[in-house]
């Protein structure tokens, strides 16, 4: 029975099949729609939330306790200066990651892939052992140094204790082992043969890297990005320890600002900022998306 | 451009890819590299290229020694058996990167890139990227952007072992063409001894990053110096058997178990001097079968078909005689059948000797 194994599963034949077939599918679907209900009925909740007053599971109640009671106060936030301030310097941490550990990454991914020097195995195995290492135990250390840097002149005042620059300088060097090893695997997969050609061609090892090589590990680049946006957007337990006040808070430094230990929370309020902070992010996805879909095929066959 | 390499080596922490390698490309020759893989033909080439340096000795173009020059600066040209196309170009893109990077004036690179093209036969698919083109395009592409520079020295790395049997044959005359044309000195790295007899001028058989031989392609195949080359060159490869060679009455016998054969005296002058056991080659095309009937003229050895492959116009037959197997080549009108007891009638004036030992020819070396 070979046709039966080649034909799409629509055989008319017997019944038996076709509706143990429509089970397996219901079971299935059943199962992917129960395994997604906690975060669809999470962000529901924060949607329903923002726009109340006060929320009963997921329906949102009036003073008298019936359905209403809608409101937009919760999103007055929107026109307080504060919260630009935060937003802007979560993007400035993040756009300086964004980009330092993308330069870094690839530079340095490159060299790993494809220069001899000395200590290269050295280096590669290091900074995988640091990467193990959680972040919170270097808080102590990092502060010293920052400080340190506080008090150099001129720079100090950019990348010093309680700067924003200090802040991403920190997270960027976090988030440089995993961008270098994943950019040195990009790298390591490229064929010698078309360095060489470029080589032939008159570019400089500086152009080849940048005209031929980069643009082959576009997807690794976008995705690094991605992650490394991400990371710096959704940053809290650094900025949170080398910032004070509100002037060079971040947006999850902000929200923790809103929850406080003497005065009643109001939680309506935490949701809306929780989403407000998620919607560059949906955006930035959207636009990287296709990028990272977007593998280059061909040109090069064989070895 | 000349090409000398003088002593040329190279190696890795002790690893010898490439060991004294001396050879002299005259001007408009095309040479080829040959070998099996790992033979270090493809070592050799890169550092003319410039992308290895040499361990030792001195590569120079037109008596001016270039070990220290850059790659970009050699005014060469080289195509790849990957293609090495970038893939985030355009056709136009690729073929006009080397003029690019030279910063010509876009009127002129543009005429330059659209004459190659059209000479490569894709003049209509600049705007293509390089996904969109076939294996056969893409190598002509590879070979467009090789040749925009104008080179002096065009390199290959085995260009066609990616494409298929019949694209193949129909670039290999095309490049032999274009190299006869434009007069540019080439070398060609293959392992296919097809490709080097059909468009060299001269080929440099390699071995363990040894050069064995370097000569015309009838040279190595006739007067095959080592017993690599006698074994390389040649399709269907050379059979060998040990013998003695000995001396009666001014005759000179070739012995063994299985055949005892009366060679030509300038053949076997050497061979009898040697004490012991000689390896003797003979071309499956120099060894026929005896007509049945008919006196025959030259000594015969006496076997049984093994093997019959069809090659078409020809049989190859593999003849066992006494345990060691012969190839022979058969017309295939004489149908012979797996087997088929068969007589074959050896040309002693085609007969190859070896030393065993050193491997090299007792009649040419």
């Amino acid at each position: 029975m070979t046709t039966a194994e080649i034909s799409p599963p629509t055989h008319p034949v017997a019944g038996l099949p076709k509706a143990r077939e429509k089970m397996g599918r219901r079971f299935a679907y059943g199962f992917l729609i129960l395994s997604i209900m906690p975060i669809v009925v999470g962000y529901s909740w924060i949607v329903v939330a923002t726009l109340s007053f006060r929320t009963e599971g997921l329906l949102p109640r009036n003073a008298e306790g019936g359905i209403g009671g809608f409101t937009l106060s919760n999103w007055d936030f929107v026109t307080d200066g504060a919260i630009w301030n935060a937003m802007f310097n979560s993007l400035l941490i993040a756009v300086a990651m964004v980009f330092g550990v993308g330069i870094a990454s690839t530079a340095g991914g490159y060299a790993l892939s494809r220069m001899k020097f000395a200590g290269r195995k050295a280096f590669l195995s290091m900074t995988l052992v640091l990467h193990a290492f959680k972040a919170e135990m270097l808080l102590i250390a990092i502060f010293f140094v920052l400080r340190w840097l506080g008090d150099i002149p001129i720079i100090g005042n950019f990348v010093g204790f309680n700067s924003v620059g200090g802040v991403a300088l920190v997270m960027i060097a976090l988030e440089l082992p995993l961008g270098i090893w994943l950019m040195k695997g990009f790298f390591d997969n490229l064929p010698w043969d078309m360095e060489r050609a470029a080589l032939i061609d008159g570019a400089s090892r500086f152009r080849v890297w940048w005209q031929i090589m980069l643009p082959q590990v576009r997807p690794g680049l976008a995705a690094l990005s991605l992650f490394t946006f991400i990371a710096g957007w959704n940053a809290y337990l650094v900025p949170f320890t080398f910032t004070i006040g509100t002037k060079v808070a971040n947006m999850p430094v902000f929200l923790n600002q809103l929850i406080s230990d003497t005065a009643p929370t109001n939680w309506n309020q935490v949701a809306a900022v929780g989403l407000f902070q998620m919607i560059p992010l949906l955006i930035f996805f959207i636009f990287t998306q296709e990028l990272l879909l977007n593998i280059y095929a061909g040109g090069s066959k064989g070895s | 451009m000349r090409v000398e390499l003088d002593n040329l080596s190279k190696s890795w922490d002790g690893v010898v890819g490439a060991d004294k390698i001396t050879l002299d490309i005259s001007d408009g020759d095309l040479v080829a590299f040959l070998g099996p893989s790992g033979c270090g033909k493809t070592t050799t080439l890169l550092m003319v290229a410039g992308i290895y340096k040499p361990s030792g000795g001195t590569i120079s173009f037109d008596g001016r020694v270039v070990n220290e020059v850059a790659p970009k600066d050699r005014g060469i040209g080289m195509v790849f058996q990957s293609y090495a196309l970038y893939p985030h170009m355009t056709v136009f893109g690729n073929i006009s990167y080397p003029l690019r990077i030279q910063k010509l004036d876009k009127a002129v690179i543009k005429d330059r890139v659209q004459k190659v093209a059209d000479m490569m036969g894709i003049g209509d698919l600049l705007d293509r990227k390089i996904a969109q083109l076939s294996g056969g395009q893409q190598q002509r592409v590879s070979l467009g952007r090789a040749l925009v520079k104008e080179p002096q020295l065009l390199l290959f790395d085995e260009p066609l072992s990616n494409l298929d049997a019949r694209l193949r044959l129909t670039m290999r005359g095309e490049i032999k063409r274009l190299q006869g044309d434009l007069g540019i000195t080439s070398i060609y790295v293959t392992h296919d001894q097809v490709e080097a007899m059909t468009m060299a001028d001269r080929i440099a058989v390699m071995s363990k990053g040894i050069l064995q031989a370097y000569d015309v392609p009838e040279a190595l195949y006739d007067r095959p110096k080592t017993l690599f080359v006698a074994g390389f060159v040649g399709n269907p490869p050379m059979n060998f058997l040990d013998i003695e060679v000995t001396r009666d009455n001014g005759e000179f016998r070739a012995k063994s178990e299985s055949i005892d054969l009366i060679l030509p005296q300038e053949r076997a002058e050497k061979a009898a001097a040697v004490k012991g056991k000689v390896t003797m080659g003979l071309r499956p095309e120099d060894l026929n079968l005896a007509e049945g009937t008919s006196g025959h003229s030259g000594p015969t050895l006496s076997g049984v078909a093994e093997t019959v492959e069809p090659l078409g116009r020809e049989d190859l037959v593999g003849v066992g005689i006494n345990g060691v197997e012969m190839r022979v080549l058969v017309d295939k009108t004489r149908g012979v059948r797996v087997g088929d007891n068969l007589d074959l009638q050896v040309d002693p004036s085609k007969i190859q000797l070896f030393d065993p030992v050193t491997e090299n020819s007792l009649l040419w070396a």
